[in-house]
């Protein structure tokens, strides 16, 4: 299968296989004017299995978003048919209007205008506290 | 209107320790000279907004400012409020915090008084946030283990009921874990045990001794202190789940047979049928006494935040 190269955007590299949907989701890439390319499957010698995705336009992308449903992703930003850049996330400790909070009894379930903010609390099990409620995030779910 | 730096408590651990103990220390001090103390805070207003119902709570901080010379006004329910008409928490509190000089506030969802005091351009005093946290129970707590037992550490606390939904265990778990020697028996059907991040970023990160059980005899005998709750009916979604656990546990004199005779029986009130009344004459029964003790701590703690020397 021939993907087209891109002469100005990223190529998000190394996403856990069946994650790239969420990603695209997640940074509303189906709204873009450019191409985006979303590829499954694709065969890896160090997981087997991964995704990628390429995206034909240098957008601002929220790093937080992709770090938070896999941070194990590169992110390569290519300029003039070149990789000038690596870029590598980590999970991050703050996350802003990335979930919503499954407490039916927090706050944010009835306050408009008020920012979905969650505290990273386990690094290993990726999970988040709601800064209002206190509730414990389980990771990527109720991802908005 | 944005918030200035001022002083709020939405949760206990937003005090010291050395704090709690001058609060402490205060509260006695008003109840032995009422007097003193009754035109400190000539002029000033205190708000109590309610967006649940509440008796003694909003009494209490009521009375509280009236024995301390001050005014009050607020509502009990969110639906003789602006909420009724759409206005959101932030819109209510920006207003009413031109309106008085401190605000005590309830809300049935939690982590609303954060929301409050993000707002407010005065002190915000969380008075209850759904099943989250209950500052000011927890100080009349204290203030009630402190004046019965004389210290606040080495104690071994049973607290039993709904730990699940249970405010006012979360805050008194919090904070007790701060005095030395403290161990925690939690009393609770599997259903309404205590949240695993209190377990685990409170009692296991604090080194803190606990033992969970669900039957409230089995370590009777060791309890300086037993701190019963009521199921909350408001907390439940199932109506059926509610009636099914509401009697679980059912504290009476045959209960009591190997307690200590020291030990201090709390509970945040109203009491439904978790006490059987033939306990209230036991000389161990501190609950009456620990709700009058609401007022006092109140009356040190609204001093403290409007910074009011006597």
């Amino acid at each position: 299968m021939n993907i087209d190269t891109i002469k100005n955007g990223y190529v998000i590299d190394h996403i856990t296989a069946g994650n790239a949907i969420k990603i695209y989701k997640l940074l509303n890439l189906g709204n873009l004017d450019c191409t985006v390319a979303l590829i499954t499957n694709v065969k890896s010698k160090k997981t087997k299995r991964k995704d990628l995705l390429k995206i034909g336009k240098l957008i601002d992308i929220d790093l937080d978003k992709i770090a938070y449903i896999d941070p194990q992703v590169t992110i390569n930003v290519v300029k003039d048919d070149k990789i000038i850049e690596k870029k590598y996330v980590k999970l991050p400790e703050k996350l802003i209007n990335v979930c919503v909070c499954n407490n039916p009894r927090c706050i944010t379930s009835i306050e408009r205008g008020l920012d979905q903010v969650f505290q990273l609390v386990n690094t290993e099990k990726k999970s988040y506290r709601c800064e209002y409620c206190e509730s414990i995030l389980e990771h990527d779910k109720f991802v908005i | 209107m944005k918030a200035k730096n001022i002083r709020n408590i939405i949760d206990i651990k937003d005090l010291s320790v050395l704090e709690i103990d001058n609060l402490i220390k205060v509260a006695n001090d008003i109840i032995d000279n009422r007097e003193k103390y009754s035109h400190v805070c000539d002029g000033k207003i205190l708000a109590t907004l309610f967006f649940e119902p509440s008796t003694r709570t909003r009494l209490s901080f009521e009375s509280a400012m009236l024995r301390l010379g001050g005014k009050v006004l607020g509502f009990s329910e969110a639906s003789s409020s602006s909420t009724s008409k759409g206005e959101t928490l932030s819109d209510t509190v920006c207003v009413v915090s031109g309106y008085a000089d401190i605000i005590a506030m309830r809300h049935p969802k939690e982590g609303a008084p954060m929301v409050a005091s993000k707002k407010s351009i005065v002190p915000i005093i969380n008075a209850g946030d759904g099943g989250h946290y209950h500052p000011t129970q927890t100080l009349t707590d204290l203030l009630t283990i402190s004046r019965k037992k004389g210290r606040l550490d080495n104690l071994t606390i049973g607290v039993c009921g709904d730990l699940k939904f249970g405010r006012t265990i979360h805050s008194l778990i919090t904070a007790m874990i701060r005095y030395p020697n403290i161990k925690f028996i939690l009393i609770s059907p599997d259903e309404l045990k205590l949240p695993e991040y209190i377990i685990t970023e409170v009692l296991k990160k604090n080194n803190i001794e606990y033992v969970e059980t669900n039957n409230i005899e089995e370590y009777m005998d060791e309890l300086d202190i037993l701190y019963m709750t009521r199921v909350q009916k408001e907390r439940f979604f199932s109506e059926e789940e509610y009636i099914r656990l509401k009697d679980y546990y059912i504290l009476d004199k045959d209960k009591l047979r190997n307690a200590k005779k020291d030990l201090c029986i709390l509970h945040p009130l109203p009491r439904v049928n978790e006490i059987h009344i033939d306990v209230d004459d036991d000389p161990r029964a501190c609950y009456f006494e620990q709700a009058y003790n609401g007022v006092y701590i109140r009356m040190a703690l609204i001093l403290m935040l409007l910074e009011v020397e006597v």
